[in-house]
């Protein structure tokens, strides 16, 4: 079944009655070529990737719960390139010219919408670091404008610009950076991996890795035992308890990360603007509620929901920067569970056990790099190689101290960043 | 709660005690500042799937429970 205009057109006339499933609801097969744990975005996407650039499709996804119903349905569905430190940036920038392709690529709407992203300073200090970071990501390839105060208010005339404690005095600009569903990111992925014949397997947890002599063999699962040449790890939050089945300790912490929605209101904010003086930063989704988010709640979590005293502060920072905002009522929060690395950047690498691999530690940012991680990650699983924007996620890095990204420079050790 | 390694314990010590966590999901014992109150270090027992704390213990009582101890 392919989506296009005539279709609803068509469906639209006949009752929508020609509509079916978007993926299959297999049983698992006894073996696979590969196996990869997490039905997430990423997850999906390894896939999809795998099937489509490497040409396995005797594989299967496993999923505990249903596809797509952690972090990729939890996130604020920001798409962006303007990270400054490399390893990161040649990443990223992949990712957002896959992004740029999704749609078509996948023939799903996933309602990516470049509709930039303004990074706002308030000091002499914080726009010189910012027209760095603007200059890093020039350099990359990427897109960055830096915009003076007048620039700003031209796009964003809603903002307190003469706020006593945190006057706005400018804001660098990524036009290409923006939003998508998230949901359908990860139903897109799931299609076009099912069509191209992966075994989408839900409700189906993994409660054992088999290992022979440093070799994997496959997994145990509530399902029954799965052979497979291959596993890949993609459990993000979870990570850790997943690799303890493999013997493994991995530099994560698991953390909850909040989000906000509001009821739906007429379009009032056009693009992603984050504040420069507090933790937030905020879209308006296409059904109109205000997307906002901040930091971390800073203990380790596993709870899918975070406490008061962060929601405040969420909330204080948005009073601060918009006053506007102030008479929306808040309609939802909840909370994602964050594998949180020491430096802040991810992992996608090899394990000490041949066959197994594992993409993780996307901290509060993997939405953005969904496409790229599958990417990189399949590519990885597919050849032994590691794909060279995807080179520098090393598992070893903490141990041996080179090639750490610590975009905030606040030192490579955990509950920074 | 980690224990510290000796300064000569080598890399891998280092980097089971900086970097590798076991990330439980479940009961863990954690060091807490009471920073909102009285600046007290506490080493709190934690459930960190349902948030339930269970016990609350003086760091410096835990310290000299453990030296008593060894």
């Amino acid at each position: 079944m392919r989506f296009s205009g005539w279709r609803v057109l068509r469906e639209g006339l006949t009752g929508n009655k020609g509509w079916a499933p978007h993926w299959r609801d297999p049983e698992p097969k006894a073996e696979y070529d590969a196996v990869i744990i997490g039905g997430g975005g990423h997850g999906l996407s390894t896939a999809y990737y795998l099937a489509k650039n490497h040409g396995m499709t005797n594989i299967a996804v496993l999923e505990k719960g249903y596809l797509g119903g952690g972090n990729v349905g939890r996130n604020t569905t920001i798409v962006r390139a303007n990270y400054g430190q490399q390893g990161n940036s040649e990443f990223y920038s992949h990712s957002l010219k896959l992004w740029e392709g999704l749609e078509e690529d996948l023939n799903y709407n996933a309602m990516h919408s470049a509709r930039g992203i303004i990074n706002l300073f308030h000091s002499d200090g914080q726009r010189d670091a910012f027209a760095r970071r603007g200059n890093m990501m020039i350099n990359q390839g990427d897109d960055a404008e830096l915009l003076d105060r007048e620039g700003v208010r031209h796009l964003l005339p809603y903002l307190d610009f003469d706020n006593i404690r945190f006057p706005v005095y400018g804001g660098l600009l990524h036009r290409r950076g923006g939003t998508a569903r998230h949901d359908a990111v990860a139903w897109g992925y799931a299609r076009g991996a099912d069509q191209r014949g992966v075994d989408l397997i839900q409700q189906c947890e993994v409660t054992g890795i088999n290992i022979e002599n440093g070799v994997v063999k496959g997994v145990q699962t509530t399902r029954g035992a799965i052979r497979a040449k291959k596993v890949g790890i993609v459990v993000a939050g979870r990570s850790g308890q997943v690799a303890a089945m493999a013997g493994m300790r991995l530099p994560i912490e698991s953390h909850v990360l909040q989000a906000f929605v509001t009821e739906g209101l007429k379009p009032v904010i056009d693009h992603v603007v984050s504040f420069g003086m507090g933790h937030f930063y905020i879209s308006q989704s296409d059904k109109g509620g205000l997307v906002f988010g901040g930091d971390l709640d800073f203990y380790a979590s596993y709870a899918s929901r975070g406490n008061m005293p962060m929601m405040e502060h969420v909330m204080e920072a948005g009073m601060t920067l918009m006053p506007m905002i102030g008479k929306a009522k808040v309609l939802r929060s909840w909370g994602g569970i964050m594998d949180m690395t020491p430096d802040g950047s991810p992992i996608i690498d090899k394990t000490d056990t041949e066959g197994l691999f594992i993409d993780c530690g996307w901290c509060y940012g993997g939405f953005k790099a969904v496409p790229g991680s599958g990417f990189s990650f399949a590519h990885l699983m597919a050849t032994g190689n590691h794909h060279a924007p995807a080179a520098k996620f090393r598992l070893d890095r903490f141990r041996t101290g080179a090639g750490l990204m610590d975009e905030e420079a606040t030192g490579a050790q955990h509950n920074l960043h | 709660m980690l224990a510290r390694p000796g300064p000569d314990a080598g890399e891998v010590a280092w980097d089971n005690y900086l970097h590798l966590r076991d990330n439980p999901a479940g009961v863990t014992e954690e060091l807490w500042q009471h920073d909102g109150g009285c600046g007290s270090w506490l080493v709190v027992t934690r459930d960190t799937v349902s948030h339930v704390i269970s016990k609350v213990e003086m760091a410096a009582d835990v310290k000299r429970a453990m030296q008593a101890a060894s």
